[in-house]
């Protein structure tokens, strides 16, 4: 492994390494021309724009101007290159303002003020409260005088809570005169991106002398970016420096996503591109041919009897450069401008506001909104996601005895109160094991209040339930903390944390009373994590009852136990200990094993229960997105009972016998592989019932699954529309992700914590919930918002108007590209297919970039649905999801519509505008006239709601066609000069427009209509409802109707390739098997269904059982 | 996107706010233009409403139609078809050589009948069939610098192949000058000479701002290969009216060229004696030559087309307003009847 060493306060070491100069551009003012083309040249269309445009330089081929290509292009390039210039210098700007902040750095003994970016690896810095730390610090001296200091990470890791940092042993009690002179050397590895880990050590060379080797964690560094708060002052040595910090190695440039309407455009594109080759190829073709029979004899022309070698190329060519606009060259900027305004829009939503924790939404990836309406499954975390994650202590069992069953909140129990006043040793012990056996600081705030700051909700509760029961956590300084209890004051010093981490699920300390000077071993965990620990011979069947009892109530449980330490075992594994965490390579799992060591033998003593209470709307949030097709699957790190009850709770699952779940587990590959099959064999005989199935796996089963047995459980995965995964990793949540992507779903990923933020990532769309557990999850994704209720809108009301919008903006700007295509190909027959251009070169610009491409843009304002329609029919949101307003056959309706429109323009022009008056200049203005007509009526017909920039737009825009004209006829030197003047005094003028846009648009007109009154889409029916509503029967009535039908309702889940025709309500224990002790054989595979009421009986007494 | 803001991070505000920047997003302002709540109208496709705008369509467009084919047909044409009539017969089998040959007369005399009393003015045209103007090469073949100023008489870029002979510039240069019509009509009618103006027969934007005044033809068709016309060398360009027609060039292969007007009525049954200089070749490329008398109305020459397109269309628009309204009588449909919708519509349960 590589390796750096760092020599404090050591000159002649310091260029080993870059200075801190902090560097977030990608350009600078030399490179910014050459990369910024390399980079927008790396997309294909930009390729196919550019070769067109050079091709075009070549007078003999070129049918227009060059500039009608390069002017576009140029634009183009232009505003692209000048925004990443503007974002590029902002970056600069704020790049300048971190490096040239002035900090205190020790040179030569002396403290200096120096510029941030000069600070070296090596150096020791000093900084002072409400500081910014300015490089990557290890931390050898602080003000106070337990050693440890406070820092906020929240530009780090979004967690606002304070945490604790602690100075090394070797440095601790040193004072700032030493610590100018301090010298040694720090071996740590070279700069990764790990904002959790810091596996390195440190040797202080004489005068201090420590020989031994002194570990350095993550919790003796003080990374860029953080802020150092409520301590005076404190110092460290800088040992990453400018863009090799943590913080700076962790930025990077994600992958960008690319929406499923991208790709669909993109494979269009192509579609477009294959029909252009074969245009150019037979025009060519064709071209030649009547050069050698036709042209020959046509003596005005001279052609010469031997052209050039590339002569044969020549024509092709031209059809290549007319054909080129094909592809219109303003998609891609069209598209960027109203992605970025759908996200604006997502932004600026009121209704999406969460008054209670300020958050207001927030789309952070502009490009993917039209995915969201396409979404097909939402993987979810439960905790934070669907919880409020405010975690109360509800109930407790504290060996074998329960507290709180009967009022539901332990804490006002009066048996445990009077245990607590009685001094019972084993409620004491747990009380104890509740305040110390965490990572909680406590913070005396001004009005001298204790507040703590806790990364963990359950922990805060916990410790929050002891001090209610009398147990008041007052201190922790380092290794002392305080304890009153019944105002008494306890001392305890911490002299070993073996920390929580997800593989463990369980976390201890290592204590010694300061009383009696005993050392205990205190832990608490999942019950799976504490309960095999437990000494032989401990009754352990109560704490697995206990938690059972109280997973069933949904309620997070903890099971804490304890041991004493005799002192030379735990010097012996102190020892070992100490040496793990030296260790620079796989620290972790070494840790991980010493700590097994110790943790063995255990005194279980009870178990916590708390409760996580449903955040507002999830059940109606759940219902809606299920009816809107939408596959819901729970990945929870919690307890498989837990999230079934959680389940239930909202709406995620029915109960039985509407639902049925099915169990995946097994220790064994064999049993694994056994019971998956049983399950998918289930779920195929079940898949004709009206039954909601739902699959429950747990993290061992699926560790299995995933590595052996793939595809039947792709198998499964298809077939079922919910399923809940228990004690999972954040890995297996982002290899689940995975999955259902290769399975070719849309897959839409939210969390709230950092154990998501790989599943946010993996995943089509992320979204993070600005939670309690911090903000990583909210910056990972593409989409933050405050409340998971507010996903619906999201989805229902953003999502697809994002699709439908972009489906016609892109179908559109095909065919108004196609439809002037067409004509010039029309026109090539009539121009012995020579390739000359009907229009000019000014006029195609001016078409491509301003006459088509402004008024569609107000599509940005269209809504086909009221929102509200659009929340109480979700199910409409299967044509966005089928992809029904953007696929090969609509687009085929598109490229039908402008063949139809280039002939009848092109007919009607030349038979109207024959012999006499077939003047090229006038001609080409009619046929110009009449396209632009044509898509102003296209637009008109094509949008579902008009505002004031509809109209603003569509008859602005012909208005500034006929203005822009008539400017450019008034010019003498302008080929068009009074030819527009001419056109608008001939009455055959506006006759032959009008009889264009009649024959154009009547029988997309009748065809519409027809289609919306006879063959009705449920859009067309909604939209008819909706104003129907207005003038007869009130919303209720509707309402009501539409409700009572949609109870049963089959819904549209036949779409799916392979999911039944019907909507299988979910089905889970029956109310029998809620009281049993419950395995898999509790839950019948195949129960007949029974009437209505027995389920709602069924329903009810379970969440009478909750709610109790 | 994990780093969306750690690029700012490194400098964020220094001020020591507890709060990330999310926090501190600030709550949206409320617009009716942000909530996407502007006001809009939603039209439908009713029935009632579709079938009155093609009735509408049909009763606006049938008078259209009747006026514009009235008019129409109102234009006396003569239509005159002379390149295969002028070919002595003893050379009809070799029309080119015929029409190459400069040492054989070309003039052609031929009787017209007036088939109705034509109003003055009268316009002559002459139309040419499979006659290219627009290909590729001809039509770029000009520079329209050198025409409009005397100065740039050496800007010959594009004239291809017609730049240059005898190592001077050709003015005007390129292909269509060169190829420019020369058969010459003259009209007699009982042994009277008709004057033929041929004043004002092209454009006047043309005369004044693209074909300059000082611009005098040079070295025009001197090189070997003959083209069509000579200029008269004394005459500016912009008085050369019958190159400035000849140089507006026709977008379709058929096309009718101005060549002067009769400012006099033309009485029903007149015969009019045409004397052609037939010198223009069209036969290697088997065109049509054809000369054409017309009067005008209000939509232009004779030409039917819009007023048939008209009526037909009108017609249809009445016929789909019928038909649409006897299918809403036959069928009718309730509007927004959610019983339709497809989820509503499964038989309960399955």
């Amino acid at each position: 492994m590589m390796k750096r060493f760092v020599y404090i306060n050591d000159d002649s070491s310091q260029n080993l390494y870059c200075d801190n100069r902090i560097s977030n551009r990608k350009y600078t003012i030399l490179n910014f021309l050459p990369k910024n083309l390399w980079e927008q040249f790396r997309r294909f269309m930009n390729q196919y724009f550019l070769l067109i445009a050079c091709l075009q330089l070549w007078s003999l081929i070129t049918p227009v101007n060059p500039a009608s290509t390069w002017g576009p292009l140029i634009i183009i390039f232009a505003v692209s290159a000048t925004k990443e210039a503007w974002d590029d210098y902002n970056r600069y700007l704020s790049d300048k303002q971190a490096n040239e902040k002035e900090v205190w750095v020790v040179k030569d003994g002396i403290r200096k003020h120096i510029k941030a970016q000069d600070i070296h690896v090596g150096n020791i810095v000093w900084l002072r409260e409400n500081d910014e730390v300015p490089c990557d610090l290890v931390l050898i001296g602080t003000s106070e005088p337990q050693g440890i200091c406070y820092v906020e990470t929240a530009a780090l890791d979004g967690e606002t809570d304070l945490k604790t940092r602690v100075l090394p042993s070797s440095c601790i009690g040193l004072t700032p005169e030493q610590l100018h002179k301090i010298k040694g050397v720090i071996e740590c590895p070279n700069p990764d991106k790990d904002i959790r880990r810091f596996d390195s050590n440190m040797r202080l060379f004489p005068p201090f002398i420590d020989n031994d080797l002194c570990p350095l964690t993550i919790d003796n560094t003080l990374l860029q970016s953080c802020y150092l708060r409520n301590t005076e002052w404190a110092c460290g040595v800088a040992v990453y420096t400018g863009n090799e910090t943590k913080l700076g190695m962790s930025r990077g440039v994600p992958e960008p996503k690319l929406t499923a309407v991208d790709a669909m455009i993109d494979k269009l594109t192509g579609a477009i591109f294959l029909f252009q080759i074969v245009v150019v190829i037979v025009l060519g073709f064709a071209g030649n041919i009547w050069k050698d029979t036709e042209a020959r004899k046509q003596w005005y022309a001279q052609y010469p009897e031997d052209g050039p070698w590339y002569e044969l190329l020549v024509i092709p060519l031209r059809f290549e450069l007319l054909c080129s606009i094909m592809i219109p060259i303003s998609l891609k900027v069209s598209l960027d401008l109203v992605k970025s305004i759908y996200a604006k829009f997502i932004d600026w939503d009121e209704e999406m506001y969460d008054h209670e924790t300020m958050t207001a939404p927030h789309a952070a990836n502009t490009a993917i909104s039209e995915d969201l309406g396409q979404v097909e499954y939402i993987l979810t975390d439960k905790t934070g996601t669907l919880t409020e994650n405010k975690m109360s202590f509800r109930r407790c069992c504290i060996n074998g005895t329960f507290y709180g069953n009967e009022s539901g909140d332990a804490l006002k129990d009066v048996e445990l109160l009077n245990a607590v006043i009685n001094n019972v040793p084993d409620v004491i012990r747990f009380l104890t094991i509740m305040t110390i056996c965490n990572t909680v600081v406590p913070v005396r705030s001004m009005s001298g209040n204790i507040l703590y700051k806790a990364q963990s909700q359950d922990e805060d509760a916990l410790v929050n339930a002891a001090a209610r029961l009398h147990m008041v956590l007052i201190s922790k300084n380092g290794n002392s903390l305080e304890i009153n209890f019944n105002g008494k004051l306890i001392h305890y010093e911490i002299l070993d944390t073996l920390e929580f981490t997800s593989e463990r699920k369980r976390m201890s300390v290592v204590v010694k009373d300061s009383e009696d000077g005993k050392i205990l071993l205190l832990s608490k965990g999942a019950d799976e994590a504490i309960l095999p620990l437990s000494y032989a011979g401990q009754q352990i069947r109560p704490f697995v009852d206990a938690v059972d009892q109280y997973a069933q109530l949904g309620l997070r449980t903890l099971c804490l136990g304890w041991r004493e330490l005799k002192d030379d075992e735990y010097k012996d594994w102190s020892q070992a200990f100490k040496e793990a965490r030296s260790t620079l390579v796989n620290r972790e799992w070494k840790l991980d094993e010493v700590c097994q060591r110790l943790e063995h033998d255990l005194e279980v003593i009870g178990v916590t229960a708390v409760e996580d209470q449903l955040q507002d709307g999830v059940p109606e949030t759940i219902e809606t997105l299920r009816k809107a097709g939408i596959n819901f699957w729970m990945l929870t790190g919690d307890k498989q009972k837990t999230a079934i009850q959680i389940a239930l709770l909202c709406n995620f699952i029915s109960s039985e016998p509407r639902g049925q779940l099915l169990f995946i587990n097994g220790k064994t590959e064999d049993e694994v592989l056994r019971s998956l099959e049983r399950v998918l064999l289930t779920m195929k005989i079940t898949s004709s019932e009206p039954k909601d199935l739902a699959f429950v796996v747990d993290g061992w089963a699926l560790e299995i699954i995933l590595k052996q047995y793939r595809s039947v459980f792709t198998e499964l995965a298809i077939l079922s529309r919910t399923a809940i995964c228990c004690r999972v990793t954040p890995s297996q949540k982002a290899q689940l992700v995975e999955l259902l992507k290769s399975c070719d779903y849309r897959t839409l990923a939210i969390g709230d914590g950092g154990n998501d933020v790989r599943m946010i990532q993996n995943a089509d769309i992320g979204v993070g919930i600005s939670g309690r557990e911090g903000l990583q999850a909210a910056r990972a994704a593409d989409y933050s918002i405050g409340k998971f209720r507010f996903l619906k809108r999201l989805i229902l009301v953003h999502g697809r108007y994002s699709y439908n919008r972009t489906a016609f903006l892109s179908q559109y700007s095909f065919y108004k590209s196609l439809l002037i295509c067409f004509i010039q190909i029309f026109f090539s027959f009539f121009s012995g297919v020579s390739g000359t251009s009907l229009f000019n070169s000014i006029s195609l610009m001016a078409y491509n970039v301003f006459y088509t491409s402004v008024p569609v843009l107000t599509v940005v304002l269209d809504k086909d649905l009221t929102e509200k329609t659009v929340m109480q029919n979700p199910q409409i949101l299967f044509y966005c999801q089928a992809g029904r307003l953007l696929n090969p056959s609509t687009f085929a309706g598109w490229f039908g519509r402008s063949l139809y429109h280039a002939l009848v323009v092109f007919l009607i022009t030349v038979h109207a505008y024959a012999d006499e008056k077939s003047e090229m200049e006038q001609l080409s203005m009619v046929a110009l006239s009449g396209c632009i007509w044509l898509q102003a009526f296209v637009v008109t017909i094509e949008m579902n709601s008009f505002t004031i920039f509809h109209h603003l737009a569509i008859w602005g825009n012909l208005l500034c066609f006929y203005g822009l004209n008539l400017m450019i006829s008034a010019i003498p030197s302008a080929g068009l000069y009074t030819i527009m003047f001419r056109l608008c005094r001939q009455p055959s003028y506006w006759i032959t427009l009008f009889l264009i846009t009649v024959v154009g648009m009547g029988p997309v007109l009748a065809l519409k209509y027809f289609r919306y009154t006879y063959r009705s889409s449920a859009i067309n029916i909604l939209q008819q409802a909706e104003r129907s509503r207005v003038a007869t029967f009130s919303i209720r009535d509707l309402d009501s109707q539409l409700k009572s039908i949609e109870k049963d309702v089959g819904s549209l889940a036949s779409r799916n390739k392979f999911k039944s025709s019907v909507y299988e309500p979910l089905i889970t224990d029956s109310p029998t098997a809620t009281r049993r002790a419950v395995g898999p054989s509790a839950f019948d595979f195949l129960q007949p269904a029974q009437s209505r009421d027995d389920q709602n009986a069924g329903l009810l007494e379970i969440v009478c059982m909750l709610t109790e | 996107m994990q780093n969306a803001n750690g690029s700012t991070a490194g400098s964020s505000s220094a001020s020591g706010e507890a709060s990330a920047p999310l926090r501190n997003s600030k709550r949206p302002k409320y617009s009716r233009f942000t909530q996407q709540e502007l006001p809009a109208c939603k039209p439908i496709l009713t029935p009632r409403w579709v079938i009155s705008v093609f009735t509408l369509i049909g009763i606006i467009f049938v008078p259209i139609g009747l006026a514009a084919l009235a008019a129409s047909n109102k234009v006396v044409e003569i239509v005159y078809r002379y390149d295969d009539d002028c070919v002595p017969p003893n050379m009809v089998n070799m029309k080119v050589a015929y029409i190459q040959n400069d040492t054989i007369d070309k003039t052609c005399t031929k009787t017209l009948k007036v088939p109705k009393h034509m109003s003055q003015p009268i316009y002559v045209y002459y139309q040419l069939d499979n006659f290219y103007q627009n290909h590729r090469r001809y039509v770029k073949s000009r520079n329209d610098a050198q025409l409009r100023k005397a100065s740039e008489a050496n800007e010959t870029s594009g004239c291809d192949p017609e730049r240059t002979a005898n190592g001077a510039p050709i003015v005007p240069c390129g292909l269509i000058a060169w190829s420019l019509f020369n058969d010459t009509y003259s009209f007699a009618i009982r042994n009277r000479n008709l004057t033929v103006n041929k004043k004002d027969i092209s454009w006047k934007s043309d005369r004044d701002h693209k074909f300059g005044k000082d611009v005098y033809p040079r070295n025009f068709q001197n090189s070997t290969l003959r083209g069509g016309a000579k200029l008269n060398l004394t005459k500016p360009l912009s008085e050369q009216e019958d190159l400035i027609v000849w140089m507006r060039t026709a977008a379709l292969p058929t096309f009718r060229k101005l060549y002067g007007r009769i400012e006099q009525d033309l009485v029903i049954n007149d015969a009019i004696t045409v004397q052609l200089q037939n010198n223009y070749n069209t036969y290697s490329f088997s065109g049509k030559k054809t000369l054409v008398l017309s009067t005008s109305s209000w939509i232009g020459g004779k030409n039917d087309f819009l007023g048939i397109a008209y009526l037909t269309v009108g017609g249809l628009c009445f016929f789909l307003a019928v038909a649409f309204t006897i299918v809403y009588l036959v069928k009718p449909r309730k509007l927004g009847d959610p019983s339709y919708l497809s989820w509503n519509r499964n038989p309960a349960g399955h």
